[in-house]
């Protein structure tokens, strides 16, 4: 491998207003290899990818394709220098057939067809609109499609996501004959099996930057975690002394959830919630967390199980069901839950008049005392309280958990609140999170930050595959045994006698 | 095959309504013959060239709100310049009179793109701006037609080898009609111009990663909509001889049988052959219930009743379909 | 090229201009309406007048009302075409019925078709979410139909403006419209409406974020409704007030107005996409189209170039106000 790279990125970084998405991240693929691109919720893949591809125009950095600089405007331009990506949702047009997806992006037909036969999808019909196909085999048509067109470089997304095991398989040996046959592969996936059977080397981004590049051999997993999480930083534990042992109120759980089923997306799902808890749910990308929370906020019907509000079951059609039975949702894209060009109060207020009998004449002097309790009580700084699109990320998440504050909702699910804030945020918004436990509210905490179980949680729920793999007591929580936990790997060292019971505890804590 | 049918459904279901509403007028009025069929294409023509220009912008996930008044002012132009002037000056008019619609189509379309205002008020604007400029042309309806402009639309096809009572049933409007949508859309939909089209209304996002010009392929489809739009009102000229500045109701009419001809709202969806059967069938209730001697005014209900229900029905199922 | 971010404070001069104009979007619309009005005077000194003040208010006050409708059906993302309908057939059947009945039934009889329309209107819109555009297009459609068949029942019957509604519409007490009388009880409603009740709040929060709006409880159907009744019951008062100032009832009496409506909403600030905007700005945005439409006949333009003008500047202000908003 003594070649030059046939890509270089350096210096590649993207802001958005304030946020950086990526600082610096740099990535330089052999001729050949497969290559694969690592990192943990949010560390920059997917900016990184999009900026490769076209999609996004990078703040800095260069990108050096066969030593030439490029800039790349559209996936078409990456395609004419040699880059094509297939990404996690299929771009194939919805509404064509097969064949005319085929033609609108010049693909060969022959070609495709041979690689579609060895994918392992025998008897495709061409005339079949996209829109008709089952997801698993519209991937496999996106991959054949690209590799028909003989690429350089290969970019695959999360490729075998959602595949079922034997697609997968085949998926990997094409990927593996692609690279001996001196092409080149950049590999983003979660699972360290196919990294391992099928890449010569890894680069590894954490909090968008570059952190380290890797040959793949043999023991090479904890390394790479390693890298994921960085330096174990100290942690000043927030947690108050006794709360996560504190014992818990008699009588039902706040919150019960029993065989929950989602499609295939979200299997046999139990657990429960207790009255003043914190429970984390910590998961990869996709693993079923969005299904999960879905369902208890009202906004996905489940297709099995039960959902127990205070030892009653409970059906939502609507959110407003699930807020009325005490549940509220803070979703983790702040885009999904604020009203951007509303006021800071407006906002806050706004699940006050949700309700058909509250649609007349505002109490506007009881609605300002209410707000502006929750604002000093998330200290939020409304310098710019005209709009909240002007608020910094961190206090437009205090807004969307103020609103809730402000309306006394007694079970707050939060999704990963606190992605993409600065720290000192992060710490106010765990304190009022252990603050609501004690005062007997229930959270249910989802976070891509690990570190953060152990700072907020009272237990660990982890899912992968859409099934609670593990529920871990917030003393085991800490990032590493969480990071294998979530990955699918069996607890470190564990006897098996734990092995079993965890078994049964993922059943019913 | 239940895919086959779900595709074409609509259509085959439309020419079956098409069919039986044809049956159901010859029984209303046994008298109704060829002669009346052939008025009926007459009739047809401006409002079907107004559904195709509708058609290609709703396929590509657009509105046009100018439609009508782009018809109004290319009518005028067409009767304007051939006041007056001699029958081959016409040959100069008529790819004229297309060119203009197919660059103010453009216009809307590149207005939208540079502006980033939505398509709807910039089309509502242009709205203003073409009928506006229709007045200016002629300010009263006037000017005239070539002699063999206006024959092209009246009578039947002599079609050599086959009886009259077979020829009687081919009005020349209606080969007009197939032959101007035939010589534009069949190439287009067949082109990669066409899946282009057909990309950018189905999703925006895909088509873009597929490495489709979204910015140029929507001025496009505007721009094929000021085309066909210009061959409505280049009909309107030759069938009434005379140039109308006032738009007529082919904005309603062309959202209606878009609609009813089973394009989706949205974008991505249909073809053109289903809006135009449409508009035969919308004209041809018309006419029944003419004859059935109800209120001609009824019609408009009858028409409005059809495109609202047939709308609430498609966004039902696609609700139904969304949530399985 | 660094991480390092402009601070927010210190804009620069032509980003703070802007800045203002987004805090306070009036601003921009008052001043080009004291300009159109200045222009008017320079033009032709002496046309600005109580009597012509007046004359522009009493035919800018239908236009407001049918565009407060346009403002709050845009807020929450629609449009509603069906307004010239509306008010056309409420003015029509109060002209009509008006013949037989007292002023008071006639008017109660009026306002039905606008209360059916609207109903169905928001039925389809927001329970079966179909497209705002082709439901009041329909609507509209449908009612044009009920009307031109009403039309011919009455046909022998003529009509009879009541004299309330022409006192009303075209009076004058002490050089002030009479039309006031009306306009300000309505205009202080809807400003009350949206921005003093939970309602009102709701149409912003559908109109900016269909989705937040959900997750906080709000069922999108009872506010599209509710909106599109409250729609259709003021484009008919629209009508019945219209009818006052023209005084002699026809079949499309109203439906000139209904693209200077949306012109006038969006003039006026209120974005078509929703969850901005305000009635106040709207009332000033249709002074400006009155005021312009003097302006363009002053001008002694032709009809054809006042509505190339016309829609230019619709366009033109929707642009403008669109980079006013924007990228900041």
């Amino acid at each position: 491998m003594t070649t030059d790279p046939i890509l270089i990125a350096r210096g590649v970084a993207k802001h958005y207003g304030a946020v950086a998405a990526l600082r610096d991240a740099a990535l330089s693929v052999l001729p050949g290899e497969v290559h694969a691109l690592m990192g943990a919720n949010g560390a920059g893949k997917s900016t990184l990818v999009k900026i490769l591809t076209g999609a996004v125009r990078p703040s800095a950095g260069s990108i050096l394709i066969r030593g030439r600089e490029h800039t790349v405007r559209s996936p078409a331009e990456a395609r004419r220098a040699g880059l094509v990506s297939v990404y996690q949702e299929p771009s194939l047009i919805p509404d064509l057939d097969v064949l005319a997806n085929l033609r609108l992006t010049d693909t060969p037909l022959e070609p495709f067809r041979t690689f579609v036969e060895e994918l392992g999808v025998p008897d495709l019909d061409l005339s079949e609109t996209a829109r008709d196909i089952p997801l698993a085999v519209l991937r496999v048509l996106d991959l054949a499609r690209a590799l028909a067109i003989e690429p350089d470089v290969l970019l695959l997304d999360e490729m075998t996501a959602a595949l079922p095991a034997n697609l997968a398989e085949r998926v990997l040996d094409v990927v593996r004959r692609q690279s001996r046959s001196g092409r080149s592969v950049i590999f983003i996936s979660h699972r360290f099996i196919e990294i391992q059977a099928l890449c010569d080397r890894a680069t590894i981004l954490r909090d968008g930057e570059t952190v380290g590049v890797v040959d793949i051999e043999p023991g090479i997993e904890e390394r790479i975690v390693e890298l994921m999480l960085g330096a174990k930083v100290e942690k000043s534990r927030i947690k108050a002394a006794g709360i996560g042992a504190s014992a818990k109120p008699a009588g039902p759980a706040r919150l019960g959830v029993q065989h929950l089923q989602v499609g295939t997306k979200l299997n046999d799902v139990s657990f429960d919630l207790a009255n003043g808890e914190v429970a984390g749910v910590v998961a990869l990308e996709g693993q079923g967390q969005d299904e999960l929370f879905g369902v208890l906020a009202g906004s996905i019907r489940p297709s099995g199980g039960e959902v127990l509000v205070d030892g009653a079951r409970v059906s939502f059609a609507h959110p407003a069901d699930a807020i009325r039975a005490g549940i509220a949702y803070v979703p983790g894209d702040r885009s999904e839950a604020l009203l951007g060009h509303r006021s800071v109060r407006e906002n806050i207020a706004l699940p006050f008049s949700a309700r058909l009998r509250n649609w007349g004449p505002i109490d506007m002097r009881r609605e300002q005392l209410t707000v502006l309790k929750a604002i000093e009580r998330l200290q939020i700084d409304t310098r710019a309280q005209r709009e909240v699109q002007r608020l910094s990320g961190g206090n437009q998440q205090k807004v969307t958990i103020a609103r809730w504050v402000a309306s006394d909702a007694r079970t707050i699910l939060c999704f990963d609140p606190t992605r993409g804030i600065d720290v000192g945020t992060k710490r106010q918004i765990y304190q009022l999170m252990r603050e609501l436990a004690s005062q007997g509210h229930s959270v249910l905490y989802y976070t891509s930050e690990l570190e953060e179980v152990q700072l907020v949680c009272d237990r660990a729920i982890v899912i992968f595959g859409g099934r609670v793999v593990d529920i871990l007591p917030v003393e085991l929580a800490d990032e590493a045994a969480l990071t294998r936990a979530a990955y699918g790997l069996p607890r470190e060292a564990a006897p098996v006698a734990t092995e079993a019971g965890m078994q049964d505890g993922a059943g019913a804590p | 095959m239940t895919r086959f049918l779900r595709r074409r459904g609509w259509v085959a279901g439309l020419f079956i309504l098409f069919a039986l509403l044809l049956v159901a007028t010859k029984i209303i009025q046994p008298g109704y013959g060829a002669g009346d069929f052939v008025s009926l294409s007459r009739a047809v023509l401006p409002y079907a060239f107004a559904v195709a220009a509708q058609t290609v912008v709703v396929i590509a996930g657009g509105i046009d709100l100018s439609v009508a008044a782009m018809m109004a002012l290319t009518s005028v132009t067409a009767a304007a310049m051939m006041n007056g002037a001699s029958p081959s000056y016409a040959l100069f008019v008529v790819p004229f009179v297309l060119a203009l619609g197919f660059v103010l189509g453009a216009v809307n379309g590149i207005l939208i793109i540079v502006t980033r205002v939505p398509d709807i008020v910039v089309t509502l604007a242009m709205l203003f701006v073409l009928q506006g400029a229709a007045l200016l042309v002629l300010s009263a309806p006037g000017g005239s037609a070539a002699e063999w402009l206006k024959a092209l639309v009246v009578g039947t096809v002599p079609l050599p080898l086959l009886p009259d009572a077979v020829t009687a049933w081919f009005p020349k409007a209606l080969l007009l009609l197939v032959v101007c949508l035939g010589i534009v859309w069949i190439p287009l939909k067949h082109s990669k111009l066409g899946l282009s089209l057909y990309a950018i209304g189905s999703s925006e996002l895909a088509a873009f990663r597929s490495g489709v010009p979204v910015a140029r392929t929507r001025i496009l489809a505007y721009a094929f909509s000021g085309l066909f739009a210009a061959m409505g009102g280049l009909t309107l000229t030759m069938s009434t001889g005379i140039g109308a500045p006032i738009p007529g109701p082919y904005l309603l009419a062309s959202v209606a049988a878009v609609v009813l001809g089973g394009v989706t709202l949205g974008g991505g969806r249909g073809g053109l052959v289903g809006p135009i059967v449409a508009v035969f069938v919308l004209r041809l209730v018309r006419t029944d219930l003419t004859l059935m001697a109800v209120d001609p005014n009824v019609t408009t209900i009858v028409e409005g009743v059809i495109m609202v229900v047939v709308v609430m029905l498609g966004a039902f199922l696609a609700m139904k379909g969304r949530s399985p | 090229m660094s991480n390092t971010v402009l601070p927010d404070s210190s804009p620069l001069p032509g980003r703070r201009l802007k800045r203002l104009m987004s805090d306070y979007p009036l601003v921009p619309l008052i001043l080009l309406l004291v300009l159109l009005v200045a222009v008017l005077q320079a033009m032709r000194p002496g046309i600005v007048n109580p009597a012509w003040i007046a004359t522009t208010i009493k035919f800018a006050i239908p236009l407001a009302i049918l565009a407060g409708c346009q403002t709050m059906v845009m807020l929450t993302g629609g449009i509603d075409l069906s307004v010239g309908t509306v008010a056309t057939m409420a003015a029509f059947i109060v002209a009509t019925q008006g013949v037989h009945h007292d002023p008071g039934v006639a008017i109660a009889i009026a306002l039905v078709p606008a209360l059916l329309i609207g109903l169905f209107n928001g039925i389809g819109i927001g329970v079966f979410r179909v497209h705002p555009l082709i439901m009041t297009l329909g609507t509209g459609l449908i009612g044009t139909g009920f009307l031109q068949v009403y039309q011919r029942t009455v046909i022998s019957t003529g009509t009879a403006v009541p004299p309330s509604l022409a006192w009303l519409g075209t009076g004058l007490s002490y050089g002030v419209p009479n039309a006031l009388l009306l306009f300000v009880p309505v205009a202080a409603f809807i400003l009350f409406l949206l921005n003093r009740t939970g309602f009102g709040r709701l149409l912003y929060a559908v109109g900016d974020n269909e989705h937040a709006a959900r997750l906080s409880g709000v069922r999108y159907w009872q506010v599209i409704l509710t909106l599109y009744v409250l729609s259709a019951l003021l484009a008919g008062i629209a009508g019945l007030l219209y009818i006052g100032l023209i005084k002699s009832a026809s079949l499309s009496l109203a439906e000139p107005l209904v693209l200077p409506s949306v012109a006038a909403a969006v003039i006026g600030g209120t974005s078509i996409f929703g969850g901005r905007g305000g009635y106040t700005g709207t009332i000033i945005g249709a002074l400006i189209l009155r005021v312009l439409i003097t302006l363009l006949t002053v001008m002694q333009i032709a009809e054809g170039a006042r509505q190339i003008l016309f829609g230019l500047i619709v366009l033109l202000v929707t642009a403008a106000y669109l980079r006013i908003i924007e990228d900041r």
